[in-house]
């Protein structure tokens, strides 16, 4: 695979390099680990967002106002060494305490449960809150074995409004993890990616073949179909995701489609315009829509429906501004 | 007759195995590939690197500061679950432990038992769940039973490759129950665990060192 790189270990690195060469101006990246911070330190409690690298602009971009304070970056596909967790930590925290938040995928636990326990040594509060919308990754009565995937993003977004308008910890926490127990994401795939530095791609499919629930790191999904136009690739794909929560006629959604990397802004475009017209005729009506790439997998074809269910108490945080290179929204 | 490494001969041991881990990193990768992400091979070859650099520079005093050497740095700098896995295997049996100048069957045997407890304890798998614990555990009760008979250093590592590598074979028959093979349900019969496939290496290489070498 043709990739812009110096060296495969030095991806990491340049990136985040590269990152604060456009974005210094706000952010800092710390010494001798990969972990991006804001530079303005507020006297609240500190959102730490985390995981593997190549998912960008997942998680270096979604640091910022009403978002995240830091994020801590593993290598390519590779949860952060606890040692990245607990300096972006150290670098963030404002006595207010810290709050996790990051996809539940087993390497992000073992190293944030870690860093936890090393923080606490250091006298810093933590809380966790593990994202699980990928409806995909194991059945409902089984949740808490759930994935994260673009879903991220929602609860990045209600927990990071929490924290900026003062809230304690507890009350950021709770606000979390109601923002995840309201989410759910279902996606395809169509090509894959290929690690930087890697001969041969993550997974193969065949040219007229594509994946349902396949996880962001190629992880096998749940069956394979034949590629159809994309408004029935869209209907089965909620009538799966709106059976989950459920999603019921009456509900007001906040809606991702999400690209995985290759699939152009014209299809994310034509798929969401499906999903519009499903919800509409399910009597769901849709608050706000975000089309574009957030949470990717280096090249992979592909991409996700994520919903966030609104009540009263989740539409006033989302509605508080956020900004951030590559997420943005107004106070409404 | 290969009773046992002094600390200097330890050192040089871990770095034969770790320049073995560096060169499977493509196999490790095409494994983990099949039923995960692909990042296995990746991440110990940044692990092991790491390791060794720390290895060739550093000072050592006893044996349980190059244990701990290898598995704090794959700890922090490996990432993924990996890194807490492996790193453990290798720091976690000689915390507080006394301070080691020979390593032979038995001290090794002890370490070994104390780490799996360890890495049991924080990645909570056993036998069956498609992890390096498929080949770890078995390993470690060779190195247990080659203890118990007075073997030779040569002989328990030759021992533990066996079941090792038995182990990585047996995992191919496993459901995953941890880590992203785990929504593959039966799709994953078949593959062996990338994870059981490194510590058979690991035994490998150090016994390939030890025949080589031994003292």
């Amino acid at each position: 695979m043709k990739k812009l790189i110096n060296q495969p270990e030095h991806v990491v690195r340049e990136m985040i390099e590269g990152f604060i060469a456009a974005y210094g101006r706000d952010y800092r990246m710390l010494e001798n680990v990969n972990g991006v911070v804001r530079k303005e330190k507020k006297d609240k409690v500190a959102i730490v967002i985390g995981g593997g690298s190549g998912h960008e602009p997942l998680f270096i971009g979604f640091v910022g106002e009403g978002m995240a304070d830091g994020a801590a970056m593993g290598n390519v596909f590779a949860a952060p060494p606890p040692d990245t967790v607990l300096a972006v930590t150290k670098a963030v925290d404002a006595g207010k305490g810290v709050l996790y938040l990051y996809g539940n995928y087993a390497g992000d636990v073992l190293n944030f449960d870690m860093a936890a326990e090393l923080a606490e040594m250091e006298g810093i509060e933590t809380r966790t809150v593990r994202i699980t919308d990928d409806v995909a990754s194991a059945p409902s009565d089984r949740i808490h074995d759930r994935r994260g995937i673009a879903g991220d993003v929602m609860v990045f977004k209600i927990a990071g409004a929490a924290a900026e308008a003062g809230l304690p910890l507890e009350e950021v926490e709770r606000l979390a993890r109601k923002a995840n127990d309201n989410t759910r994401s279902i996606g395809i795939a169509l090509t894959p990616g290929t690690l930087p530095g890697a001969d041969r791609p993550t997974f193969t499919l065949p040219d007229d073949e594509i994946e349902f629930g396949m996880g962001i790191h190629g992880e096998p999904g749940i069956r394979r179909e034949k590629l159809q136009p994309a408004d029935r690739l869209v209907d089965h794909m909620m009538d799966l995701l709106l059976a989950d929560l459920p999603f019921r006629a009456g509900d007001e959604v906040v809606v991702l489609i999400n690209g995985l990397g290759s699939t152009t802004l014209m299809e994310l475009l034509i798929v969401n315009r499906r999903v519009a017209q499903v919800l509409r005729d399910k009597g769901i009506s849709v608050y706000d829509t975000d089309v574009g790439s957030l949470c990717t997998t280096q090249e992979m074809g592909g991409m996700s429906i994520t919903l966030m269910r609104l009540d009263d108490e989740l539409k006033h945080f989302y509605d508080q501004p956020a900004y951030t290179p590559y997420y943005q929204k107004r106070k409404r | 007759m290969t009773s046992s490494l002094n600390v200097e001969q330890t050192r040089d041991m871990f770095l034969y195995t770790g320049e073995q881990m560096i060169k499977s990193k493509p196999y490790l990768t095409e494994l983990d590939s099949a039923i995960g992400d692909g990042d296995h091979g990746v991440g110990m070859e940044v692990g092991f690197a790491n390791a060794n650099e720390k290895l060739r520079n550093g000072t050592f005093a006893s044996i349980n500061d190059i244990f701990k050497t290898v598995g704090m740095t794959m700890i922090s700098t490996m990432g993924g679950a990996s890194g807490i896995i492996f790193g453990t295997m290798f720091a976690g049996g000689i915390k507080g432990m006394e301070p080691l100048t020979r390593l032979d069957a038995g001290s090794l045997a002890e370490i070994m038992e104390r780490a799996l407890a360890a890495v049991k304890e924080r990645g909570k798998a056993d036998v069956g769940d498609k992890t390096m614990i498929d080949a770890f555990e078995p390993a470690v009760r060779a190195l247990k039973e080659s203890a118990a008979r007075s073997d030779d250093l040569l002989e328990a590592l030759r021992r533990a490759e066996e079941e090792a590598a038995r182990g990585a074979e047996n995992s191919k028959g496993y459901e995953a129950k941890f880590g992203r093979a785990k929504t593959l349900g039966a799709r994953a019969i078949g593959h062996p665990d990338a994870g059981a496939v490194s510590v058979s290496i690991i035994f490998r290489s150090m016994r390939e060192w030890v025949e080589r070498h031994g003292a």
